[in-house]
């Protein structure tokens, strides 16, 4: 049954991220970027990540790739007509990467199999109560930090996108 | 029988894979940075995968970050992109070739 819902969730995601860089029309690739997104919470769901699948949809769906259709649309960009001719590189990094796959694909059914750490019975509480105990305890400072970027990315964003705001402050 | 680990490698190598040629191949920078989040994707999966294999929930807090560093860098390069739109009308990096000039 496991098999059944990884199959089913690798395929769809495999086949979306090659929509994602094969198609010509930008609103295209971020619609199949966004089925990609919904593909992935499901694989999360599938490995007891029930918090981050909640948070892939609301975070990467909801906000991020509204933001990418909003610009894709306010800019009205025209499908572009042909790839760059960086092929031959992209090709070469491509072969690479899959010999790379193939190796360790052989090498995992030579080697020993490395025996996964059985779960702590004791632990009945949910993953959300689990994520958020480290989150505040162990990971406390580095959180603090996570929203110290997004105050920057945020004042950043407005600076940058703003139009002539140097002229308003000089009136 | 659960499923085994190498087969969310692959799975994570081949997205990451895709992302690496989307950034090279495409011309349109809206597309890169789709292919950018592509490439983070691959790496949260792998994060949870291990997460799931090794019992550690250290994993899924390093995902909940690459988030948050996923939906800045889409704001400031969305940013970006606009202020270039703005000034060079066009958002083809072929374009964007102003020190040749």
């Amino acid at each position: 049954m496991d098999h059944i819902f990884f199959f089913y969730f690798a395929a769809v995601i495999a086949t979306t991220s090659v929509l994602v860089v094969a198609l010509r029309n930008p609103v295209y690739s971020a619609l199949a970027l966004l089925i990609m997104f919904f593909h992935v919470a499901g694989l999360y769901v599938t490995l007891h990540a029930e918090f981050l699948a909640a948070v892939q949809i609301v975070v990467y769906a909801g906000a991020i790739l509204v933001l990418y259709l909003f610009v894709v649309m306010l800019l009205s960009i025209k499908s572009e007509e042909r790839y760059h001719n960086q092929l031959p590189v992209a090709g070469l990094l491509g072969v690479m990467l899959c010999t790379e796959i193939i190796l360790l694909l052989i090498q995992s059914r030579t080697a020993a199999s490395a025996q996964a750490i059985p779960a702590d019975p004791v632990t009945g509480s949910g993953n959300t109560e689990m994520v958020g105990e480290a989150l505040y305890s162990t990971y406390l400072f580095p959180f603090e930090v996570a929203s110290l970027i997004l105050l920057v990315a945020m004042i950043g964003a407005i600076i940058l996108a703003k139009k002539d705001i140097n002229d308003q402050v000089q009136q | 029988m659960t499923v085994p680990l190498s087969y969310y490698l692959v799975l994570s190598g081949f997205v990451f894979l895709t992302g690496v040629v989307g950034v090279l191949i495409r011309r349109n920078i809206i597309v890169i940075l789709l292919s950018v989040e592509l490439m983070l994707n691959a790496t949260n999966i792998n994060f949870v995968a291990f997460s799931e294999y090794f019992h550690n929930v250290a994993g899924q807090v390093f995902v909940f970050f690459a988030l948050t560093v996923a939906a800045a860098e889409v704001a400031v390069g969305l940013a970006i992109i606009i202020a270039l739109h703005r000034t060079n009308s066009s958002i083809y990096i072929d374009d964007l070739n102003l020190l040749k000039r």
